[in-house]
C-alpha cells in the first residue's frame, strides 16, 4: 500500500512491503531486509536455471501485455556472439498508473537487484533502466541506489565477487508517453526520436543498438528476486486455484472518485468488488460508481456491474471485456459525464502520438476534436457514427498500439454509455443569433 | 552468383515467383499490380508509416503493410479485397482531413499521388467538420520550398537526406497532428543532390522554386533523355511546353543513377531554350556571311574541304553519331580531331555507389575518345597551317583562339554563332541541340545511352548526324546517314569498342561498350 497510507489487512505485501520505510531506501537498510540475497544466489546459478525457475513461476509481464517473462527470456539465445541487453521499462506514463514510481521511490535497490538478475539470466552484461522524465524523485533514488551498489561491489566487472560483469545504468527519458513502447524506448535510448519500430524484427533478434534485447517492466523485474528467494511454487500459490495462468501478486494504482486512492498489492484473482469497496473504501458519500477502467486509460471501460464480477487477473478481466493492462484503476462515479473523461483521454493520445502512422496522427486528433465539440454542445448524431468508424480505422492497422488505445475507450464508452453522449447532443448549444433590428 | 531462392505466391489471383526477401509490394509490381503507397520508395529505406499499402494476406490476423512484409511461399494476397480497400479508404480520408485541397493552385496537381489514389479508391466526400491545421510555407534553401499544409509526413525527404545524401538536415518536428517536416537550425537544403526531395515528395509539399507556378503537369510533354551536364549520364526526362524546356527530372535507371539526379543537371536547362541560335546555313560571300540554302552551304563546305586536310575541334557534348561522322570526315582528308572538357567540382551522392556529379562537365568525353578524338587542354594545338578547321558546336569560350588564324578556312557546325565565328567562319551549318535530336552518349563507364528528341529545332537547323551525313556525301564519302539509328549501326560496325551494339538494342536503359565490358570482367 502506497505511502502515506497504512496497508489494508487484506493486502498481500510482497513488492510493497517496505513502502514508506525511509531506511529501506539505502543499501544498508535494504540488506537488513534481505536485499541482494537473491542476486548472490542467482550469480551462482546458470542463466538457464534462472530462466527455468521464472518460467515455472508463471510470472507474466506487468507492463500491460502480460507476456510470460520466462518465455520472453528464453528467446535470448546464449552464446550467439552478440552483446545482449536488458531494458527496464520505467517510463510509466499510462494515465492512472503510478505503481512503478512507488517501487522506485521506496525500494530502488529491489529494482537494481531485479535488473541485475534479469541481465544475468539473458546473457547480458548491461541493463538500462529507462525512467520517465517527469519522475525526478524516482530518478534520484535510482541513481543513488546504483551508485551505492557499484561502491559496494554489487554491480560492476566483479559483481558480488563472482567475477561476473553486470552493469546497470539509469537513463532519464524526456517525457514522451510513446517512449514506453518497447521499440520507441530503444530508439530513445539510442538517442533517436522515440518512434516505434516496425516489427519484425522483434527486440529479441534486433533490439537496442541492433542487438538481441529483452525489455521488462519495473514490477516484473522486482518480482524476480522474491521468486528466486522463495521458489516458483511459493509464487504460484498467489492466484485463483481455477486459473493457473495468472500467478503472483499485482500492484494496482487506484485513482478517481473513490474514498481511498493509492497503491494496493493483492494476489491474482482477488475479487474486484471487494477491492473497490473494502480496500479502497467504496464511492464517495452519496455517490455511486458508474464506470471503472481497470488497467490504465487504454483498456476498455467497464460498467460497475461488469467490474464487480471481475476477478483481478489477466483472464478475469478479459472475460469481462477489458484487460488487466498496467493495473491503473480509474474510477468514475455517477456525478461525472463520461464524454468529458473520454475526451480528456483522447486529447492525451492526440498529444502523445508520435506522428508516424497516418491513422494515429490524424485519427487521434480528429477523435479529440469531435469529442470536444460534443462536450461543448455542438455535436450531432452523425458524429457518433463517425467516431466509431474512425476508431475502426485506427484499430490494428498501425505500427504500435497507441492508435488502438485511443480508439478503445471511445468505442467501449460509446457502446456502454451512449446515453451520456446523446444527452450532450440533445442539450445542443444555442448559437447566438443577432437580434433583428426593427 | 549463388542461386537465389525463389518464392511463389499469388497476388490478386496472379501467380508470381520472386526472390526470397522481396516485399509484397515489389512482388505485386512484378505481377503487374500496383499497391497504392506513399512512404515506400525503392530507393529509400522502408519506413512503413503511411499505412497506405495495407493488403489482406490470407491466414494473417491483421492487414499487412505490403512494403514492410516479406513474401512467403504459398502466400495469397488480396490487394482489392473489401477489407483492404476499406482500410486504404480510411487512410486516404485521414490524409485529407488536414490537407488544404488547394489542387487548383498546387504545382503537384496532375502528378500527385494523393490526388491519384483518392480518385482511385478514396471517399467521394469527407466527414471532417472541424478547423484544419495551418502552418506557414517555409523556404528550405536550395531549390526547395516546403508547403507544410499539404504534407502527408511520409518522411521520404527525411530518409533521402539521412540515408542517401548523408546530410541530415531534415527531420520530423513536433508530434501528433502538429507534426511537420522541420529543418535543423542554421542548416539548408544546399546539398548538391537535395533537389531530389522534390521528386520524391508524393504530394505538393516540397516544390521546386525554379518551376514554381510555371506550368501545369498536364500541359507538359515528356521525352526520355540523358543528362548532358556531366559524364555520369544520368537518365532524365525532358519536360517541355510550347517547344520550351520547362523542367528536367530524373528517369530511373538502376545501372546509372537509380532514381536521382543532381541539382546542377536539373537546373541547367535554360541553354536548351537559347534564343540566339543560328537557324539557317550561312556562307561567306564577298566577305559577308549570308544566309544560304542547305544545298549551297553543303556544296560550299565540301568545296573548302576538297584537297585539304581537315582538323576537327569537336564538343564533347555532341552525340556519338555526330562524332563518328566528324571522325570519318577528318580521316577522309587525312586530318585529326581534338576536344576539351570543361571542368567543375565533383559532387558524389554518398548513398548510391558510383553516382556523382562528375568533374567532367560534358556528356560524351568518353565517346569522343573512343571515336578517335584527342582530349586536350589546348585542343587547337593540332591544327596545321592551311588546314580546314571544322568547329563542331564548340564556342571556344575561355580558349586561346589565336591559333585558329592558321586555318586556311573555317567551317562552323553548331547551334550558335559566337562572335569570333562571325569574323572567321567561311560556312556555318546550323544543327539541333541534344533536346532537338536523337542520338547516343557514352558515359564515363562506357555505357551507351540513347536520348530522344524533346522539341523542334529552330529555323531550318537539322540534326547533327543528318548535316554531317550530307556533308560527307557532298565530299564524296558514302551516304545513308538519314537517321540516328542508321548512323549508330554504321558506327557499331566500324568502331571496335561499339561492336555488337545496335541502336534498337540499346533501348532506354543503354548498354555497355566492349572495352567497358572487358574492363568489368577483368
Amino acid at each position: 500500500m502506497g505511502f502515506p497510507h497504512k496497508p489494508h489487512e487484506r493486502e498481500t505485501l510482497v513488492l510493497s512491503k517496505h513502502f514508506g520505510e525511509q531506511e529501506a531506501i539505502g543499501l544498508d537498510g535494504w540488506r537488513k531486509r534481505g536485499g541482494y540475497v537473491a542476486l548472490q544466489k542467482a550469480l551462482s546459478m546458470t542463466p538457464a536455471e534462472i530462466v527455468a525457475i521464472v518460467k515455472e513461476s508463471g510470472l507474466r509481464g506487468r507492463g500491460g501485455a502480460g507476456f510470460p517473462t520466462g518465455v520472453k527470456w528464453s528467446f535470448m539465445k546464449p552464446g550467439d556472439g552478440k552483446p545482449h541487453y536488458l531494458c527496464c521499462n520505467a517510463d510509466e506514463s499510462e494515465p492512472g498508473t503510478f505503481k512503478d514510481r512507488e517501487i522506485m521511490r521506496w525500494t530502488p535497490h529491489s529494482l537494481v537487484e531485479g535488473c541485475a538478475i534479469g541481465a544475468y539470466a539473458i546473457g547480458a552484461e548491461v541493463a538500462y533502466i529507462y525512467i520517465r522524465g517527469e519522475y525526478t524523485e524516482a530518478l534520484d533514488k535510482m541513481n543513488a541506489a546504483c551508485k551505492e551498489a557499484y561502491a559496494a561491489g554489487i554491480l560492476g566487472t566483479n559483481a558480488m565477487g563472482t567475477g561476473k560483469t553486470v552493469h546497470v545504468y539509469v537513463h532519464k527519458g524526456a517525457g514522451a508517453y510513446i517512449c514506453g513502447e518497447e521499440t520507441a524506448l530503444m530508439n530513445s535510448l539510442e538517442g533517436r526520436r522515440g518512434n516505434p519500430r516496425i516489427k519484425p524484427p522483434f527486440p529479441a533478434v534486433a533490439g537496442l543498438f541492433g542487438q538481441p534485447t529483452t525489455i521488462n517492466n519495473v514490477e516484473t523485474l522486482v518480482a524476480v528476486p522474491h521468486i528466486l528467494n522463495n521458489g516458483a511454487e511459493w509464487y504460484k500459490k498467489f492466484g485463483r486455484p481455477d486459473n493457473p495462468k495468472s500467478t503472483g501478486t499485482k500492484l494496482y494504482s487506484v485513482c478517481g472518485n473513490i474514498q481511498r486512492p493509492g497503491n494496493y498489492e493483492v494476489p491474482m484473482g482477488f475479487p474486484f468488488k471487494d477491492f473497490l469497496y473494502d480496500l479502497c473504501g467504496g464511492p464517495l458519500p452519496g455517490r455511486q460508481f458508474k464506470a471503472i477502467i481497470p488497467g490504465g486509460i487504454s483498456v476498455p471501460i467497464q460498467t460497475r456491474e461488469e467490474a464487480e464480477n471481475s476477478p483481478m487477473d489477466y483472464e478475469g478481466f478479459v472475460a469481462n471485456g477489458t484487460m488487466l493492462g498496467s493495473g491503473g484503476v480509474i474510477v468514475i462515479d455517477d456525478a461525472q459525464n463520461l464524454v468529458k473523461q473520454i475526451a480528456r483521454a483522447a486529447r492525451f493520445f492526440a498529444h502523445e502520438s508520435c506522428a508516424q502512422c497516418t491513422q494515429c496522427r490524424e485519427g487521434t486528433a480528429w477523435t479529440t476534436k469531435i469529442l470536444e465539440r460534443i462536450v461543448a454542445g455542438d455535436g450531432s448524431h452523425e458524429d457518433l457514427e463517425t467516431l466509431l468508424e474512425i476508431g475502426e480505422n485506427m484499430t490494428g492497422k498501425t505500427i504500435c498500439v497507441l492508435s488502438d488505445s485511443c480508439a478503445t475507450p471511445v468505442a467501449s464508452g460509446l457502446q456502454k454509455f451512449r446515453g451520456d453522449f446523446e444527452a450532450l447532443i440533445k442539450k445542443k448549444k444555442v448559437h447566438m443569433v443577432p437580434a433583428q433590428v426593427a | 552468383m549463388a542461386d537465389v531462392k525463389m518464392v511463389n505466391l499469388t497476388i490478386e489471383g496472379r501467380t508470381v515467383a520472386v526472390p526470397d526477401g522481396t516485399s509484397i509490394l515489389e512482388a505485386a509490381k512484378a505481377a503487374g499490380v500496383l499497391i497504392p503507397h506513399y512512404c515506400y520508395h525503392p530507393g529509400l529505406p522502408v519506413a512503413g508509416v503511411c499505412r497506405m499499402c495495407l493488403v489482406e494476406v490470407e491466414k494473417a490476423p491483421k492487414l499487412a503493410p505490403s512494403c514492410a512484409t516479406s513474401v512467403a511461399e504459398g502466400q495469397v494476397v488480396h490487394v482489392h479485397s473489401e477489407k483492404a480497400l476499406e482500410a486504404r479508404k480510411g487512410v486516404l480520408e485521414m490524409l485529407l482531413i488536414n490537407h488544404p485541397l488547394d489542387c487548383p493552385i498546387c504545382d503537384q496537381a496532375g502528378e500527385c499521388e494523393l490526388q491519384d489514389y483518392t480518385y482511385q479508391e478514396g471517399r467521394a466526400e469527407g466527414r471532417y467538420r472541424d478547423p484544419k491545421r495551418f502552418n506557414p510555407v517555409e523556404d528550405f534553401g536550395g531549390d526547395v520550398v516546403y508547403v507544410a499544409n499539404r504534407c502527408i509526413l511520409c518522411t521520404r525527404c527525411v530518409r533521402f537526406m539521412d540515408d542517401v545524401a548523408h546530410d541530415p538536415v531534415l527531420t520530423v518536428a513536433e508530434r501528433g497532428d502538429r507534426a511537420l517536416i522541420g529543418k535543423f537550425e542554421g542548416e539548408d537544403l544546399t546539398h548538391p543532390w537535395a533537389g531530389n526531395v522534390i521528386d520524391l515528395c508524393p504530394v505538393g509539399a516540397l516544390l521546386s522554386k525554379d518551376s514554381l507556378n510555371k506550368a501545369r503537369a498536364w500541359e507538359l510533354d515528356r521525352s526520355a533523355s540523358v543528362c548532358p551536364h556531366c559524364s555520369q549520364g544520368c537518365n532524365m526526362i525532358v519536360e517541355t511546353r510550347d517547344n520550351q524546356v520547362m523542367r528536367l527530372r530524373p528517369r530511373p535507371n538502376e545501372a546509372v543513377n537509380k532514381y536521382f539526379m543532381c541539382d546542377h543537371g536539373r537546373l541547367n536547362y535554360r541553354w536548351m531554350n537559347r534564343q540566339d541560335r543560328v537557324d539557317v546555313p550561312l556562307v561567306r560571300q564577298a566577305g559577308v556571311l549570308a544566309s544560304a540554302d542547305w544545298e549551297i552551304a553543303l556544296r560550299a563546305a565540301a568545296a573548302l574541304l576538297a584537297g585539304k586536310r581537315a582538323f576537327v575541334l569537336a564538343s564533347p557534348n555532341l552525340s556519338n553519331e555526330a562524332l563518328f561522322l566528324l571522325g570519318r570526315l577528318a580521316k577522309k582528308t587525312g586530318g585529326t580531331g581534338a576536344f576539351r572538357v570543361p571542368q567543375g567540382a565533383e559532387a558524389p551522392l554518398p548513398g548510391v555507389e558510383d553516382l556523382a556529379l562528375r568533374a567532367d562537365r560534358a556528356a560524351n568525353g568518353r565517346g569522343a575518345e573512343l571515336l578517335g578524338f584527342t582530349r586536350s587542354e589546348t585542343p587547337l594545338s593540332g591544327l596545321g597551317a592551311g588546314d580546314v578547321l571544322i568547329v563542331a558546336d564548340e564556342e571556344l569560350a575561355q580558349l586561346d583562339a589565336s591559333g585558329a588564324a592558321k586555318a586556311g578556312a573555317v567551317i562552323v557546325i553548331g547551334t550558335t554563332l559566337p562572335a569570333w565565328a562571325r569574323h572567321a567562319a567561311n560556312v556555318v551549318l546550323p544543327i539541333a541541340n541534344c533536346t532537338e535530336e536523337e542520338g547516343t552518349f557514352t558515359n564515363l563507364r562506357g555505357r551507351v545511352q540513347r536520348f530522344l528528341q524533346a522539341k523542334a529545332a529552330p529555323g531550318v537547323a537539322r540534326p547533327s548526324y543528318f548535316v554531317l551525313g550530307d556533308l560527307l556525301a557532298a565530299a564524296g564519302e558514302g551516304s545513308g546517314f538519314w537517321t540516328a539509328g542508321q548512323t549508330f549501326d554504321a558506327l557499331a560496325a566500324s568502331v571496335p569498342a561499339y561492336a555488337g551494339l545496335s541502336y534498337d538494342g540499346l533501348g532506354l536503359r543503354g548498354a555497355m561498350t566492349q572495352g567497358a565490358l572487358a574492363g568489368a570482367s577483368a
